[in-house]
Order: C-alpha cells, then sequence, then structure tokens
C-alpha cells in the first residue's frame, strides 16, 4: 500500500453512510474505538482506520481488509464514540459492498459461516446448527476442527438430529424473497 | 399474568437447558409463557453482517406475530433480544426503508408492524416490578455466599441506546442484584461486559479462545467460583473453549441460578454443561433435592 498513490476522494463516504446509516463524516479521529475494540490484535486496519479510509475513498483497501470481516460486531466501538459511530454496521456495508463486487473475503472462513448460517436459515425457517456446522465444514475443508467438542455436545443433547421448520413455509418465503432480500 | 416467549433457535438446541431453566423459573412465579407460534429465525449476526434487509424483515416476522398475540414478548437469548431491538429501532426511525418493509410485512402477513409490543430480555423482565415482588417471597437464599462472576457480554447493554436496560451499560448491574438476591456473592470484577466472540467461535476458535480465556482468568483473579450469563452464545463459548493450563471454571445461565435459589430441581439442566457444575453444588449442599 505504501507505493500506492493516496488519492482522498469523498465519493465513498455518501454511499456507506447511506448504507450503514452512519454519519461517517463527523469522525475526528479520537480513537476511542480502537482502545476498545477486542479484536484488533488479529485485525490489519485498526476500527479507527476504517472510519478514515472510508472519508479518503480508498475503497479497495478497505474491500480487501481482513478488518471487515473480523469484526465481531461487540459494539463496543459506537458505545464509546463521542459521534456516535457503529463501525459495525460500516464493516457490514463494506462486507456486502465487497460481495457485491465480486471481491475475495480477506478471511474466507468467516464469509463462508455467515453463507452457511443464512443459508440454513433460507432452507427451514430456523437454524438447524448440525446441518448448518457440516456445511460449513464442507464449504471450507476444515473436516477435523472441533470435532471432539461437537462430539461432547452432540451426547450432552445439545445438537438436534434433524431440522425442525416453519407451519407457514409460504409466509417465510414471500418475506425472505421481498424486494432486495433475494440474493442471499 | 402471561407473556409470549420467543426461544430464538440456539435455544432449542445449544442452549435447551437455558430454555427449561426459563420456563421452570416463570411457572414457579406463577407467570405463563406461550411460546410464539411459527416464530422465525432472528438472522443474528450473519443476517445483519451480508444482508440489511433480512437483519430488519426476519424480527419484523416475529414482532408482527407478538403483536397479534398481545402480551410482551419475553426473549432469553441476548442475540436474538438484540436484533428485535435494532429491528425496532430502524422501524420508529420511520425511514422509507422502514415504511416500504411494513407495508410489505404487512401485506405477506396479513398485519403491519404498530411498534406497540414490548420487547423484554429475561434479565430485564426478572427485575421488573411486578416479578421482583414474585420472586421476593420465594426465593431463599440458598447460594450461602458462593462468590460469581456475572458476566453481561454485549448484546445486552450495546448499542445502548439500542439494547441497554441497564443505568449504566458500561457498568451493568441487575444480574449482580439477581446473584445476591438468591445469597450468592457476586465478585467485582473487570470482563463483565468484554467480548467471548460470539459467532466468531465457528470459523476462528483459536482467536475466540483466547478471549474466552482473558475473560475467565479475570473472573478467576477476582476470586469467583463460576461464571454466571444470559446469552447463550457467551454461555458455549465460556463452557466449551477455556484453554488448558487452570481448573475450568463452570458457567450457568441466571435463570439455572433462580432456579437452584427457588429450590427447583435443577439437574437435568446442569447435566447438559460441557463443565460439570454439580461438584461445585454438591460442595455447597445445593442439590441435595436430586
Ligand atoms: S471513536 Fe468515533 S470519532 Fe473517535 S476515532 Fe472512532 S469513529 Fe472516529
Ligand atoms: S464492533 Fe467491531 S470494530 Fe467495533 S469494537 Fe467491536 S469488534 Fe471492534
Amino acid at each position: 500500500m505504501a507505493e500506492q498513490q493516496i488519492v482522498p476522494s469523498h465519493q465513498l463516504v455518501a454511499p456507506v453512510a447511506r448504507q450503514s446509516g452512519q454519519p461517517v463524516s463527523r469522525c475526528y479521529q479520537c480513537h476511542k474505538c480502537t482502545a476498545g475494540c477486542p479484536v484488533t490484535m488479529a485485525m490489519d486496519l485498526m476500527p479507527h482506520q476504517v472510519v478514515r479510509f472510508v472519508q479518503l475513498g480508498l475503497e479497495e483497501e478497505l474491500l480487501k481488509s481482513k478488518t471487515i470481516w473480523q469484526c465481531a460486531a461487540c459494539r463496543t466501538c459506537v458505545s464509546r464514540c463521542p459521534n456516535g459511530i457503529d463501525i459495525a454496521a460500516i464493516n457490514d456495508a463494506l462486507k456486502q459492498r465487497a460481495l457485491a463486487k465480486g471481491v475475495q473475503p480477506a478471511l474466507p472462513e468467516v464469509a463462508a459461516f455467515h453463507q452457511a448460517f443464512l443459508a440454513s436459515v433460507k432452507s427451514k425457517g430456523r437454524v438447524h446448527e448440525l446441518g448448518m456446522m457440516i456445511a460449513f465444514k464442507m464449504k471450507t475443508g476444515t473436516y477435523f476442527q472441533d470435532v471432539p467438542l461437537g462430539l461432547k455436545m452432540f451426547r450432552r443433547g445439545k445438537l438436534r438430529l434433524l431440522p425442525e421448520g416453519l407451519k407457514n413455509k409460504a409466509r417465510f418465503r414471500a418475506l425472505w424473497q421481498g424486494e432486495k432480500g433475494g440474493q442471499a | 399474568m402471561k407473556l409470549s416467549y420467543y426461544p430464538g433457535c440456539s435455544l432449542h438446541s445449544t442452549a435447551a437447558e437455558f430454555s427449561a431453566s426459563t420456563e421452570a423459573v416463570f411457572k414457579a412465579l406463577g407467570v405463563e409463557l406461550q411460546e410464539l407460534g411459527d416464530w422465525c429465525c432472528c438472522g443474528a449476526t450473519s443476517g445483519h453482517s451480508l444482508n440489511s434487509y433480512l437483519s430488519h424483515a426476519l424480527p419484523l416476522h416475529n414482532l408482527i406475530l407478538a403483536e397479534a398475540a398481545g402480551n410482551d414478548l419475553l426473549v432469553p437469548c441476548a442475540a436474538c433480544y438484540n436484533s428485535l431491538k435494532a429491528a425496532q429501532t430502524f422501524m420508529a426511525g420511520g425511514s422509507q426503508e422502514a415504511r416500504e418493509l411494513n407495508q410489505q410485512a404487512g401485506q405477506i402477513l396479513e398485519r403491519e408492524y404498530r411498534g406497540e409490543v414490548q420487547v423484554r430480555h429475561v434479565v430485564d423482565m426478572l427485575a421488573d416490578d411486578r416479578i421482583k415482588a414474585l420472586l421476593e417471597e420465594r426465593l431463599q437464599k440458598r447460594l450461602a455466599g458462593l462468590p460469581l462472576a456475572a458476566y453481561y457480554g454485549c448484546l445486552l447493554t450495546r448499542p445502548p441506546k439500542v439494547a441497554s436496560f441497564e443505568a449504566n451499560p458500561e457498568q451493568p448491574r441487575l444480574m449482580d442484584r439477581l446473584l445476591a438476591r438468591c445469597g450468592a456473592t457476586p465478585v467485582g470484577w473487570t470482563h463483565k461486559n468484554e467480548c467471548c466472540g460470539a459467532s466468531l467461535a465457528i470459523p476462528q476458535p483459536q482467536l475466540v479462545e483466547q478471549l474466552v480465556g482473558k475473560i475467565t482468568a479475570a473472573a478467576r483473579y477476582a476470586g469467583a467460583a463460576a461464571i454466571v450469563t444470559a446469552c447463550p452464545l457467551c454461555q458455549t463459548n465460556l463452557d466449551s473453549r477455556q484453554p488448558a493450563g487452570a481448573e475450568p471454571l463452570p458457567v450457568f445461565f441466571i435463570t439455572e441460578i433462580i432456579g437452584l435459589a427457588l429450590g427447583l430441581d435443577a439437574a437435568p439442566w446442569l447435566k447438559k454443561h460441557l463443565v460439570d457444575p454439580l461438584p461445585l453444588l454438591r460442595q455447597q449442599g445445593l442439590l441435595v433435592a436430586s
């Protein structure tokens, strides 16, 4: 990134502000968000940098960053930001932008998890945790990770074998497919 | 008193003991819980991460069903509670998007959202004056001085304007007070509302183990014999991902502790835990009933 010329552009502020509902331009880089964030050790951009990069229009760096996928959505940042900026919501907007533009997620396993989760909800209306875990493992090839834990949970009756469904499937399906929901 | 009940997906599976203990506690208090018919998943983190539409539409489905049922909605899962509150905030904002969503949902569900239903988390409800009075009559201080760390995590208090029912969301206290009423000693500690990593446990187990390690170390340092939570994600992560090295701490749901103090049979719930809490409870003489 160092060798790349940074050309500040405000063109990213409006769409990200609209999609996330956050007053992105109010940020004055006080770093309170970053000071409280629990997962900075695994981030490549600090939370305050995410906001600054949006202000500067550095879209490619943002969409390719680990940070937008790493965010745990704990909302410590927004609780403490003097300007009420919810960086989890900004990260969500950037994740959706990255997928819409075909940018490969920097943490593919996190993206695969969210996709497996929503696929499970889509098919039955409720998450089937066991089925979702299997789908996630097929997608990521992490077949053996957490298997002993899964077995322990299974033995204690914490994982249902069969999914539960809704009675009124048509109603749920119609709502799911509503105007903008169809793509998930 | 009658409440609608929204268990959510985790309480029908990995956190079945949270549901069973919630139902038993409210039953013991004479409060009728009626499970919302045909509720759907709230979408949780994955919903708001990948699809803004669904993050509002799925909770709205449940809010409309709850309004049709007509009672306040009791929600034990912190993640479901947070999604429902966020959707209510979105709808109350009255944006064009919100109005369109309501119209569309109204056509599909034959009823629009009116903003009348009260969404109450279990902790919030147990601190409600009406329930407090009922608890006062029946609670026994059975947990004689047991040092417990009340762990609130993220979703019950943040963002404060959307989700919190605490006077000070940075220093939540309602669970501490409930524990004290059961006779336990809530410890003062540093990691009450630090994040456990939530659903990142599945794609990134090592990261979550690191976060869980910090939380359990802090609880141990404060002298806690166990941790008490009101979130199925927190409980699962803390119960299953404590790093090797120290004796793992048992992790209870708040309703299990209240159930114990009400003299209910807690054994069926506690047998589901991965870190076995029975030795600690036996040592305290708390399992005589079973
Ligand atoms: S806390 Fe708010 S104002 Fe301060 S750097 Fe972070 S986003 Fe900007
Ligand atoms: S919501 Fe995301 S960016 Fe904000 S503090 Fe939590 S993990 Fe960090």
